[in-house]
């Protein structure tokens, strides 16, 4: 019998797929239904913020940040900041830091909300996205209150916040985050003990701890697999060591831990969220510092100084001295963090964006190996990747 | 769970059966949707959307030319040329601004030291070609003229916090 020579079949997985979350192209070696070999294909939404940041004054880039990872634009903001207060040595009133602490945990929730109801949706249950996508419009609500855009707020500044809180916005806050244990206990009936979504998930996916810290993940990912590193804890950033907060920790890093860890995640942020409006401090919203925050309105329109500050600060900017840092915050999706070096002029002179998605995109091929062609949407759920960040 | 409970739980389809049972119970909540054209959602004193040159209550125009909005805009969708009038003020000649390059992150409205541009609450200006979202200045003072009330008073609720 003549030999014939079987050729594995390769396809094309994206860039218009709607589980693949955005614009990711996959090139998949398949053996039959069997993947061989995941080859992410990135780049489609690369728009060159890192280097169009060298072009910007510091607070001209912070618009930048919102559009990294658009699900939960102010903890890229939060990373921004807080390299440029490093750089400028500048300390933040305490309200600031509990402001910015609130508002990266209702980011964070809206970007946990986000992966597990549409992870969800990809695996076959269509109720949770509509129940989840209810609580981030109130959330973005809040959002549009207290800085005027549902979800590019550019809230925080470098200083502080941009604007106080409007009267009456703790109180809704609170309202809400009382209620919202009721909606991720209806979310865990649908999901948790669910045969389908256990069938599609459970030893999908499996990395341990050890491979987690060679691919170079973080965040939520890595804790599913027994590691229990946060940022928040291991070094504090803004009010965070004032919190009083758990971390999660899965056991078995498979693509259900991932989704546990995540959903007890949202719970310890209601705790923060909670805190932080409990623990408010009364004071500024920003440093009252002339050469990093602008004059509030009313002393620039009365005061010949406080407008020459004004005027140079909206043009110029603010002067960051000569010197780098490695400013790293928990994102939801893991460690994001600004490499941001300055010249001493007013804008930076490299910004290095470290995406968590990025390490986590790279261990698709590790992840998915061996498994069928459906578990990739599962794979990629549960990594959590937003393209945006990915490709910057 | 006992290896008797769950065996019967997988029988029994428990987990299924309460997931059917919630979803039904939401089947008859009170409905969160909103008839968009008719009904809209609330908007905060805060909101950023489409752009307005305000005028002074006797008809003169507030902007003086000064471009902070110009050289704050991280985008570079504002262009504005100026030249000194016949009554020797200083006015712009050309006040553009590039609605699909902007990203509305507001920027202007804090810079403006005379409250001239702002971000009104207005978002429904869709249009049907990109030529039309190339704001000059005409379009800008019409649209501070048609929501001036509105903008006044969001500026009125919001100035204790600027």
């Amino acid at each position: 019998m003549a030999q014939t020579e079987i050729k594995n079949f390769n396809l094309n997985f994206g860039p218009q797929h709607p589980a693949a979350h955005g614009v990711l192209r996959m090139v998949l070696e398949m053996d039959g239904e069997i993947i061989d070999r995941a080859d992410p294909h990135i780049g489609l939404l690369h728009r060159g913020t890192e280097k169009l940041i060298e072009h910007k004054s510091y607070v001209q880039s912070i618009p930048y940040f919102d559009r990294l990872d658009y699900v939960a634009p102010q903890n890229q903001e939060h990373a921004f900041c807080l390299a440029t207060e490093k750089l400028l040595n500048i300390d933040i009133p305490p309200r600031a830091q509990y402001l910015r602490v609130l508002f990266c945990e209702i980011g964070r929730i809206l970007s946990h909300l986000l992966n597990i109801c549409s992870y969800a949706m990809d695996v076959g249950a269509m109720t949770p996205m509509l129940w989840g996508f209810e609580e981030r419009e109130r959330l973005m609500g809040f959002c549009e209150r207290v800085s005027g855009a549902r979800l590019h707020m550019a809230y925080f500044r470098p200083g502080g916040v941009a604007h106080d809180m409007p009267e009456g916005l703790d109180d809704d806050i609170n309202d809400w985050a009382a209620n919202f244990a009721n909606l991720i206990d209806d979310l865990e009936t649908l999901l948790t003990e669910n045969r389908i979504f256990k069938q599609r998930t459970v030893d999908i996916g499996v990395i341990n701890a050890e491979q987690c810290l060679d691919w170079g993940f973080s965040g939520p990912n890595l804790r599913a697999s027994g590691v229990a590193w946060d940022l928040r804890k291991s070094q504090p950033y803004d009010a965070y060591d004032e919190m009083d907060f758990d971390i999660p920790v899965g056991r078995h890093g498979d693509c259900y831990d991932r989704y546990l860890v995540r959903i007890l995640e949202m719970r310890e942020s209601v705790k923060i969220i909670t805190q932080s409006i409990k623990n408010m401090p009364k004071g500024p919203h920003r440093a009252d510092n002339n050469k990093v925050s602008p004059p509030e309105r009313g002393v620039m329109k009365q005061s010949m100084e406080a407008l020459i500050h004004h005027f140079k600060l909206f043009t110029e900017g603010m002067r960051v001295p000569k010197g780098e840092t490695y400013t790293a915050v928990e994102a939801p999706k893991g460690e994001f963090a600004v490499y941001l070096v300055s010249d001493g002029t007013n804008k930076p002179y490299r910004c290095k964006i470290r995406a968590p998605g990025f390490a986590h995109l790279q261990a698709m091929d590790f992840l998915s190996k061996g498994h069928m062609l459906a578990d990739i949407v599962a794979n990629i759920g549960s990594i959590d990747i937003v393209f945006g960040e990915i490709d910057r | 769970m006992g290896f008797i409970e769950k065996n019967t739980r997988a029988i029994l389809l428990i987990e299924l059966a309460a997931g059917m049972a919630l979803t039904l119970k939401y089947f008859f909540r009170r409905k969160v949707t909103v008839n968009y054209p008719y009904e809209k959602g609330p908007l905060s004193p805060r909101f950023r959307g489409e752009h307005a040159l305000r005028r002074y209550p006797n008809g003169e125009e507030r902007c003086i030319a000064c471009k902070l909005c110009e050289a704050i805009c991280p985008a570079q969708a504002i262009v504005i040329e100026a030249q000194p009038r016949d009554d020797g003020s200083r006015r712009t000649t050309r006040y553009d601004i590039d609605m699909t390059k902007c990203i509305y992150c507001g920027y202007c409205e804090e810079a403006c030291p005379v409250d001239a541009i702002v971000e009104g609450p207005n978002f429904e200006f869709a249009t049907e070609t990109r030529e039309e979202l190339m704001y000059d200045k005409d379009k800008l003072l019409a649209n501070g003229d048609q929501w001036e009330t509105e903008i006044a008073e969001r500026l009125r609720l919001n100035s204790p916090f600027r």
